[in-house]
């Protein structure tokens, strides 16, 4: 067997000759022929010029050639989809061939040719082949209606084949049921509504099925296990029972998967239960045991790891040796164990940590050096017993002259002289005597830190920073920041010497600078030390805040989100998926509340409950029924307007609608309901419940701190109202919202809905709703601090949009401290400046807001 | 799912290219050539994430397979199946290696086209796989042969075929551990665990039913069975495992109630179980290096190995292996016993010794000449640590 020939045939006119090789009569030529072109293929030449010639021997009885012919096909079909039809009949015939073998091979591949006019002829075999006798041939359209409804979404579902695929759910081999539900995982996450539904019932099938099927199929089994959401704590329990032992299979994924289900289970039952002690005591053995598969896996459950003791640090706290580096592991193994040995480094293992940590320092990778000496800064910050002794390694390896070394431990000493001030001033000289070597950026900013706030203790300050702002010019941004404010600092602790020095550094920041935030900061420090030198003094030299132990911890919104992606892409890039993949419909899974402890559902005011996934979906695209019903508010009538009133303020309380004035008309929808506005108004074709409308484009939006979130807000407050106008005259959102009946007459305000996610905004949640209070429109909102700074200097701006709404206050909201909420409301007014939006529901407020410095912006779009 | 698979030689061609999904084009493939494989010791991870397309790989010999998917699959599955692959394709063709990937590019299409279907992988068996995906090209079976292959491909017991006869029923049994031990310079040990597999090898007729017992010494942490947690029971005697993975053939949830390993065997060679230990480990052999720089050009290394077991039992086969620094010029080698060479190549002195009972010592001593190189000579040797295996 020397088929590597095929791939050296580099001749000219080849196409040619393999043209006239292919329509040879001896079946062994055209073998070589096809092996040929399908090398050809596969380094990337074109050789779709051969379609029909490749194509007309597709009729053989030998397996292997189909199967190269197929192969051609699959590749080149989409770009000849009027020769592809010629295989058709090939295919047909072949789907009816006594030999299973063939019959599944022809599906397969008919799946994979994505050219229209083919899938139609699939229906046929396809329906065939889900009732095949043979388990082999109706394990294949299992995975094909997945391909099928990826080409073609309405076909599938007109054709009922989802619902032969769920009958499959039931089949009785195993193999079957889990392609069947892999490709049900599949369509279920791309489909806009969800196709099925988990109940007890298939969740029992799936669990029997776990127990028999291939490694593979335990994966896709589990992997939807985690999408089902049990109803009460003994099922929960029930599943994590049958689930366990999965915990000691060698697949690393069948484990992870486990331990993903696993660990989504544990939040609905009881806490400090028996059980959950157990299942905790088993869950740590199988994930060190990953540790000694192949490197990839190991990095995979590495970090996977990193994520569970985030969420769980209890689980893995007994095994910090087996965290320890090997020698021949590859650095990303490494990084990941250095990172996981500090999150697990407590007081009663520094020492041991430690040790390690200074073998590390010495390794030849300089990544990883750094990374060490950083980690023992953070060790130092995290374990306070451990700072001195952990100042001492940092000073043993500053010692070593090592360039690198050096400069990474005056940048965590930094750190450490943050969290401990006035603590280990005595190792300043020895940080002034290696002034020299550091030449990075980081490295030079820390020095210079370290210097200005110090420089009542060090005699010499004021030379040293000299000898920075001699080259002034050619450092980096950081730096000159940096070197600017330790100058003011060491000008207002020793004013009497250094008056020149911060003349010169004054002017250098301000006149020969370009950088605005270089020259902004001159300009800030210049005044407040000619208006007031006692007033810079309590504001260059104020108090800072203490830094906090765990620096890098996830944000628990997000982490919870991927403790839900456990062993996938998701929790290797410690990333939510919507960031890396372009979903259809961005799902969001997330951890079920707890039933026990409290949750922070989005509080509903007027006693409508509804679920909150529907709310989402209320967003209607109705533009032309607003622009109708907008002629009518904007302009306020008051001959409408008057006869309503009264209706308006004591039936109803809130809704955008009645604030428009108009909503009353609806809302009396049993009296004169179709004749209403929703009968004037709106075309009855105009779609509710439609998908998630993405309001604003996001264009722009890279630049500013966090993305632009643009948030599917139709639903809200506004909304809401328009809904009880519509009931009379539509109906379809009366179903949405059902429960309201506009004769009821309570006082009905749409539930707060999450305008702003914590995920998509580091960590700042914004739940709100409009509403009306004694005839006045209020944004009623609650802003959740998920992040780990306090949040402070809250401000709204309207833009300009289509109701003329604007704020009639200022927005007063306290500091935010981490993970507490604040009510606010704000009362709006309507005669702010009227632009019309598209769509006219559209609303975008901004938000500011401080976290530590920085200044950020959100644009809602409601 | 996995949107496409490539393999690539060392050089960055192509020699496979299978795409499953259409979310995943001809494009993917250069992007990896150029960002992973031209760019090799930047890329620092096994998952490389570009213009959201990941890139998942692994080398093996002088190949690499590299999965590609848009979507927000199971990592750990794809590196599992990239595993499997690359084990699949080295029960057909020996070592993977570029060559024997070219030359038999028909028989890794048709597998990959058995192994994965829409990027969701089916049965990997190697040994069911080779009941109809043969080199041979196709056998013409009979149908009750058709339906055979099928109903195993799909069955409960995927890896097994059925009417497998022998004449004489044998079943072999191998324990391998690997020791790994992390010492500190005073010469205690710091960390130390144990990796054990146990590798089987069955020829048996028919459809066996294997059954391990495994003996109350046995305890494994974590199964939170009662009284395993009693101290008293957890005495000398007791031998302790943190954790155990099985082979997919082992019935899991006899495991879990019955506490006996119960499996219908695969043919041929497989890994039945691993086992991980961290308790009282007994070292049997203490390796002790003294190395000595002497001069810029001139390192002495003497290194001593003590078997640490009872006298009554006998070691063999010792293979020990001290690593040298690169830019090693020569080595002269005394030993006491057993017989010594330096191997360029791999940049090792290996050092083999054919049999050494218990409580004995032997040393070796090697003076190694070192050849100045400049600028290289001031790159840190980063010092490997000497292994050592034995039967």
């Amino acid at each position: 067997m020397t088929d590597s020939k095929y791939f050296t045939t580099t001749k000219k006119g080849e196409i040619f000759e393999l043209k006239t090789e292919l329509n040879s009569e001896k079946k062994e030529k055209k073998r070589e022929a096809v092996k040929k072109v399908i090398a050809s293929m596969t380094v990337g030449k074109d050789v779709s010029a051969l379609f029909p010639d490749v194509v007309n021997c597709m009729q053989t009885d030998n397996l292997e050639l189909k199967k190269l012919v197929y192969l051609y096909l699959m590749n080149y079909a989409k770009s000849q989809p009027d020769l592809a039809i010629m295989a058709v009949n090939t295919f047909v015939k072949d789907c009816e061939d006594p030999n299973p073998l063939i019959r599944a091979l022809a599906v397969r591949t008919m799946g994979c040719i994505r050219v229209d006019k083919i899938t139609e002829y699939l229906c046929e075999p396809l329906r065939k082949c889900l009732k095949d006798e043979d388990p082999y041939v109706r394990n294949t359209p299992a995975v094909c209606v997945a391909k099928l409804y990826d080409i073609n979404a309405a076909l599938v579902e007109d054709q009922g084949f989802l619902e032969q695929l769920k009958d499959l759910l039931s089949d009785s081999n195993p193999m079957v049921v889990a392609n069947a539900v892999a490709a049900l995982t599949e369509i279920n996450e791309t489909s806009s509504r969800p196709l099925i539904e988990m109940n007890t019932q298939t969740v029992n099938k799936l669990l029997t099925a776990l127990n028999e099927c291939t490694e593979w199929g335990q994966v896709f089994i589990l992997d939807s296990l985690a999408n089902y959401e049990p109803k009460d704590e003994r099922e929960a329990q029930n599943i994590c029972e049958r689930i366990t032992p999965r915990l000691a299979h060698a697949n690393a994924a069948v484990v992870l998967s486990t331990v993903k289900v696993l660990m989504k289970l544990i939040d609905i039952l009881p806490r400090d239960s028996d059980f959950i002690a157990q299942l905790i005591k088993k869950l740590a053995p199988p994930m060190v045991t990953l540790l000694s598969a192949e490197p990839e896996i190991q990095y995979v459950a590495l970090r996977n790891i990193n994520l569970i003791v985030q969420k769980r640090p209890d689980i893995l706290k007994q095994e910090m040796k087996v965290f320890f580096v090997k020698y021949n592991d590859p650095i990303y193994v490494k990084m990941e164990k250095l990172d996981i040995m500090i999150r697990l480094a407590h007081q009663a293992n520094i020492a041991q940590v430690l040790s390690e940590l200074k073998e590390y320092a010495t390794e030849v990778d300089v990544d990883f050096v750094r990374k060490s000496v950083r980690a023992i800064g953070r060790c130092a910050i995290k374990v306070e017993q451990s700072a001195e002794r952990c100042v001492s390694t940092l000073l043993d390896l500053i010692q070593t002259k090592v360039n690198y070394v050096v400069q990474e431990a005056v940048v965590v000493i930094k750190d450490i002289f943050r969290k401990y001030p006035n603590k280990y001033e005595s190792i300043i000289s020895t940080l002034c005597e290696n002034l020299d070597t550091l030449d990075e950026p980081e490295a030079r900013a820390s020095m210079i830190w370290i210097i200005g706030e110090y420089a009542e203790r060090i005699d010499n300050a004021d030379e040293l920073l000299e000898s920075f702002v001699e080259g002034f010019h050619d450092e980096n941004t950081q730096v000159q920041l940096q070197l600017l404010t330790s100058v003011v600092k060491l000008f207002l602790k020793r004013p009497a010497d250094t008056q020149e020095l911060v003349q010169r550094v004054l002017s250098l920041a301000t006149q020969d600078s370009d950088n605005p935030d270089l020259r902004d900061r001159g300009y800030i420090y210049w005044r407040l030390l000619s208006a007031d030198p006692a007033a810079a003094k309590d504001v260059v030299l104020a108090e800072k805040p203490l830094i906090s132990e765990e620096t890098d911890l996830l944000e628990p919104s997000l982490l919870d989100e991927l403790v839900c992606h456990i062993g996938s892409l998701a929790s290797v890039y410690h990333k939510p998926p919507s960031t890396f993949v372009e979903a259809a419909v961005p799902l969001r899974k997330t951890l079920p509340k707890s039933t026990v402890g409290g949750s922070e559902e989005p509080s509903l005011i007027g006693g409508t409950s509804m679920p909150s996934t529907q709310q989402t979906t209320v967003i209607p695209s109705q533009d032309s029924l607003i622009a109708d019903l907008l002629s009518l508010d904007l302009t306020p009538h008051p001959s409408g307007g008057n006869s309503h009133q009264p209706y308006a303020q004591s039936a109803f309380s809130s809704g955008l609608d009645d604030l428009l004035g108009l909503g009353s008309d609806g809302l009396l929808g049993d009296s004169h309901g179709a004749s209403g506005l929703g009968g004037t108004a709106s075309p009855p074709s105009v779609g509710f419940g439609g998908g998630v409308q993405p309001m604003v484009g996001m264009a722009g939006a890279g630049a500013l701190p966090f993305g632009a979130p643009t948030l599917p807000m139709g639903g809200m407050g506004g909304m809401g109202g328009m809904g009880g106008g519509d009931i009379g005259g539509i109906g379809g959102l009366g179903d949405i919202f059902g429960g309201i009946t506009p004769a009821a007459g309570s006082g009905y305000a749409a539930p707060k809905q999450i305008w702003l996610e914590a995920a998509r905004s580091k960590g700042t949640e914004l739940q709100g709703t409009f509403l009306r209070r004694s005839g006045q429109i209020v944004m009623d909102m609650t802003f959740t601090n998920r992040a780990m700074q306090a949040l402070s200097g809250f401000a709204i701006q309207f833009n300009s949009n289509s109701f003329g709404l604007a704020p009639a206050q200022p927005l007063q909201v306290r500091p935010l401290p981490p993970n507490q909420s604040a009510d606010a409301a704000l009362p709006c007014k309507t005669d702010g400046p009227v632009q019309k939006m598209e769509p006219l529901t559209n609303l975008q407020v901004r938000i500011h807001f401080y976290s530590h410095f920085r200044f950020m912006e959100c644009r809602n779009s409601l | 799912m996995i949107g496409g698979l490539f393999v690539y030689n060392h050089k960055g061609e192509v020699l496979i290219s299978r795409i499953y999904r259409d979310d995943v084009s001809r494009n993917a493939v250069d992007a990896f050539r150029v960002n992973v494989i031209h760019a090799r010791q930047q890329v620092r991870s096994p998952v490389t994430n570009m213009a959201r397309t990941s890139f998942f790989h692994i080398k093996r010999g002088n190949v690499w397979i590299c999965a590609v998917t848009r979507q927000n699959v199971n990592a750990a599955m794809v590196f599992e199946f990239l595993n499997r692959f690359s084990d699949t394709m080295q029960s057909y063709f020996g070592k993977l290696n570029e060559e024997n990937v070219k030359n038999n590019f028909v028989l890794i299409y048709e597998l990959l086209d058995e192994i994965l279907d829409f990027g969701y992988p089916q049965n990997t068996d190697p040994g069911v796989l080779k009941t109809f995906i043969t080199q041979q090209g196709v056998r013409t079976a009979t149908k009750e042969e058709q339906s055979q292959i099928t109903s195993q491909v799909t069955g409960q017991i995927g890896w097994r075929r059925e009417g497998i006869k022998y004449r004489r029923n044998e079943l072999f049994l191998d324990v391998i551990e690997y020791v790994n031990l992390l010492m500190s310079q005073q010469g205690q040990v710091l960390s130390a665990h144990v990796a054990g597999k146990v590798a089987m090898k069955s020829y048996l007729s028919g459809m066996p039913e294997c059954k391990f017992g495994i003996n109350d010494k046995l305890t494994i942490e974590g199964k939170g069975r009662p009284g395993a947690d009693d101290p008293a029971k957890s005495t000398r005697t007791a031998v302790a495992i943190d954790d155990c993975q099985f082979h997919q053939c082992v019935k899991l949830t006899k495991f879990d109630t019955e506490h006996a390993i119960s499996f219908i065997p695969p043919d041929g060679e497989y890994e039945l179980m691993r086992y991980r230990t961290t308790k009282d480990i007994q070292l049997p052999f203490r390796v002790i290096p003294l190395v000595r720089e002497t001069s810029r050009n001139k390192m002495e290394v003497k290194v001593v190995v003590k078997s640490n077991f009872k006298p009554s039992l006998l070691a063999q086969k010792i293979e020990v292996r001290i690593p040298t620094p690169p830019n090693t010029s020569g080595v002269q080698l005394i030993c006491m016993k057993g017989k010594a060479k330096y191997k360029s190549g791999e940049n090792a002195i290996v050092w083999k010794i054919k049999r050494m009972g218990g409580m004995k010592e032997s040393q070796i001593s090697a003076e190694i000449d070192l050849l100045s190189t400049g600028a290289a000579d001031k790159k840190k040797w980063n010092r490997p640590p000497v292994s050592m295996n034995f039967e």
